[in-house]
């Protein structure tokens, strides 16, 4: 019973240690901003910053978008305009998001790409909005992202777009099966996709058979969903979820022998990295997402990025190397010198951004006046463990 | 003399040191605030920090006053932030000033908080032991289950509310009129949030918690209560109520708990519901122990510096979380060296004589 010392006056010195240990904190703190003050001298360059979670169980997402975006800074950096990039961590958490936002205009930060997922972009693109920063997300799809946001662009499809062109993608290749749907019912992209998917599949007349759900805490084994899928005799289940979920669910249908043809979104990519997942499981499975690393036009950047990371690149990574690709060409069409004042930039940039058109490695990429990119949609089919046009 | 006369009571000296020293660090950070010499990054924290401490504060009063273990304080921040988003969301109309909105946001989620405590401690508070932590725990885990179930939105015709339990619904079920908004949207959380919190509301925050917990301690409640925590035995045969005694006290926590989730809530534009889990309870639950239970300044103190150490150890980048927990370790070791108490005792005790020479000559 330790509460028994309440109010105890030994009590009271702890109170000293801890008021020491706050001023070691403060003392670290401000060694921290001296040395991002030290950063500041030196030629001018374009800062450019990037977040995501490098931490934690979405890092796998943050890293590739951090890397992506490094690598484009290295990439379209020149004598006019250097660029130089710096990433912070966010754990995918709105209020650390928000501190490394902050971290970063601290910094000098004259444009945003990131953050990388959806609840920190919604909580940064307002911060962003009212402290008049360009940001450019390469992939966080929820619409109210970018909804009634001057400053705020997006380099990839938001929910609803994903879900619509999945539909009339189905309605094209496969009008016939008996669909079930699969997404996780406490997960914003995919209830997002999934709605969107839903309404649009409706007025497509596709024969919806099943509709299954799971959340995150219960995302280690899917059989009672996916029996209740074959009992309803399903032929093709539409799962717009995350990779990890989705090896779950593959191997289980394996497990249960239930042979079933299923669709993914980009979220998906990466599935073939799953550690512990046999890929094999994986083929046939079809993924529409707009990057594939096994894509010739793409060797350049898949090899370069190898060599960076280790890793081969997956769409998040593509599509923050766009995004940088993007805001390169913006800046040299609004005329914007590399020290421009990060309000200046806002200024600028959202006009630029309409006018420019990315030949990119996710495709052919231009931005309306609401922030929201116009690029084809590609669905790949996962064939001897690589990506195939389907 | 007379007026000066509660002035004897150490205690009563203590409180007014405590109100003093938070008065003096509002005014400094305001005043640096106000002269842009606070870096952005911390500029930023300023919100949720009074989130924090008031959090601590309230937990300090279940966990060390009360003597009850409480695993679920985010679940009363998270009541009180969606009703305290709603409120000011759905009052946008009503009262078009942000101050007295906020105000009447957390008066919403103290009281929404408030009724949820009162009904988890109906059952709980008649119980003994470790049941009560466990009540808590998954009062945290329903509350944050029922938020992604929950779609809210507004419009001339009033709130809207849809409990989406098998997650086919939408925002678009709730049929909203033209120019409605919605403002829970399931698994997103909140968002769209109009950021209407401030720090000088955090700090009046900040100051009611203090009076509040601080004089229900040197009440005769307070004493009560207390004697509930240390012999409930005893107590219960002196004629105290024991349930009603932890009732106040939890029930009090829990309406400031709300109060601090409204403050928080409307503070950000996006709040999903996954944010107040087990992690977050168990921080506070952190900002307690090692502030010092029962320590109301050492809370405090201890919110503080815990909100801004891993921001601040950003330069350290991967190994950030690494250092946090060493420190956080090195903390806890040394507050509880007997070698450096007894050395931080002399240095104390050497002040106190020297004053009372002092006050001796004058």
């Amino acid at each position: 019973m330790s509460y028994q010392n309440a109010f105890n006056p030994v009590l009271d010195r702890r109170s000293i240690i801890a008021g020491v240990a706050g001023l070691g904190a403060a003392g670290i703190l401000a060694g921290c901003s001296g040395a991002g003050a030290s950063g500041d001298s030196g030629a001018a360059a374009f800062k450019i910053g990037s977040m995501g979670p490098l931490t934690g169980p979405a890092a796998s997402y943050g890293t590739s978008v951090t890397g992506g975006a490094e690598l484009g800074c290295k990439d379209f950096s020149t004598d006019e305009l250097p660029l130089v990039f710096k990433a912070e961590d966010d754990v995918a958490d709105g209020e650390k998001a928000v501190n490394a936002f902050n971290s970063l205009a601290d910094w000098g930060m004259q444009a945003l790409v990131g953050p990388t997922t959806t609840g920190c972009s919604l909580a940064v693109a307002q911060e962003a909005e009212s402290a008049h920063l360009f940001m450019i997300t390469p992939s966080a799809t929820a619409p109210d992202v970018t909804d009634g946001k001057t400053v705020v662009f997006r380099a990839c499809y938001n929910d609803p777009a994903i879900g619509v062109h999945s539909a009339e993608w189905l309605a094209k290749n496969f009008p016939d099966e008996k669909i079930a749907t699969f997404h996780n019912a406490g997960d914003t992209y995919s209830a997002g996709v999934h709605d969107a998917f839903l309404q649009k599949s409706e007025e497509l007349k596709l024969d919806i058979v099943d509709k299954e759900t799971f959340k995150d805490d219960s995302a280690t084994s899917f059989t009672n969903q996916l029996t209740k899928a074959k009992s309803a005799g399903a032929t093709l289940i539409f799962a717009p979820i995350y990779y990890t979920p989705a090896s779950v669910m593959l191997t289980n249908a394996h497990d249960m022998g239930y042979d079933v043809k299923v669709m993914g979104c980009d979220g998906m990519d990466g599935i073939l990295g799953v550690e512990g997942f046999d890929a094999a499981l994986a083929e046939g499975l079809y993924l529409m997402t707009p990057f594939s690393a096994d894509d010739p036009k793409n060797a350049s950047f898949v090899s370069a990025y190898k060599e960076a990371y280790g890793e081969l690149p997956d769409q998040f990574a593509a599509d923050a190397y766009d995004s940088v690709h993007a805001i390169a060409l913006a800046l040299a069409e609004a005329g914007l010198s590399p020290d421009a004042d990060p309000a200046e930039v806002a200024d600028a940039l959202p006009e630029a951004m309409t006018k420019v058109k990315v030949e990119g490695l996710t495709g052919t990429l231009t931005w309306n006046d609401r922030g929201e990119v116009e690029k084809e949609t590609t669905v790949y089919v996962i064939q001897d463990g690589k990506y195939v046009l389907a | 003399m007379a007026v000066m006369k509660f002035l004897r009571d150490k205690r009563t000296r203590r409180d007014l040191l405590t109100y003093a020293l938070v008065i003096a660090v509002f005014a400094v950070v305001y005043v640096m605030q106000a002269n842009h010499m606070i870096p952005r990054m911390i500029a930023g924290q300023l919100v949720p920090i009074c989130a924090y401490v008031v959090m601590a504060l309230s937990l300090n009063l279940v966990v060390g006053v009360a003597g009850d273990l409480s695993l679920g304080h985010a679940g009363f921040m998270s009541v009180g932030a969606y009703t305290g988003i709603v409120a000011a969301m759905g009052l946008s109309e009503v009262i078009p000033d942000d101050g007295l909105r906020l105000i009447v946001a957390m008066a919403v989620g103290a009281a929404s908080a408030a009724l949820a405590g009162f009904l988890v401690g109906i059952p709980v508070l008649r119980l003994s032991g470790d049941y009560l932590a466990i009540v808590t725990l998954a009062f945290g885990e329903i509350i944050k289950e029922i938020v992604t179930c929950l779609i809210v939105g507004v419009d001339e015709r009033g709130l809207h509310v849809l409990f989406n339990l098998t997650g086919s619904l939408s925002v678009s079920d709730l049929n909203l009129a033209e120019g409605g908004i919605a403002i829970i949207k399931g698994a997103q959380g909140a968002s769209g949030v109009s950021v209407i919190s401030t720090f000088a509301a955090g700090f009046l925050l900040v100051m009611v918690t203090l009076v509040v917990v601080l004089n229900l301690v040197r009440s005769r409640t307070g004493r009560a209560i207390m004697a509930v925590r240390d012999n409930r035995i005893a107590a219960e045969s002196v004629g105290i109520s024991t349930t009603r005694y932890r009732m106040i006290a939890f029930v009090v926590s829990a309406a400031l708990a709300g109060a601090a989730g409204a403050l928080f809530g409307n503070g950000f534009s996006q709040l999903s519901a996954t944010k107040f889990d087990f992690n977050t309870s168990i921080l506070i639950l952190v900002f307690v122990v090692l502030g010092g239970l029962g320590n109301m300044r050492g809370s405090m103190v201890a919110a503080i510096a815990l909100t801004i150490l891993p921001e601040a150890l950003r330069q350290f980048s991967d190994y950030r979380m690494l250092v946090y927990a060493v420190v956080l370790i090195l903390v806890m070791i040394i507050s509880n060296n007997d070698t450096l108490k007894s050395a931080a005792h002399r240095v104390a005790s050497r002040f106190a004589s020297r004053r009372k020479e002092v006050g001796a000559d004058a």
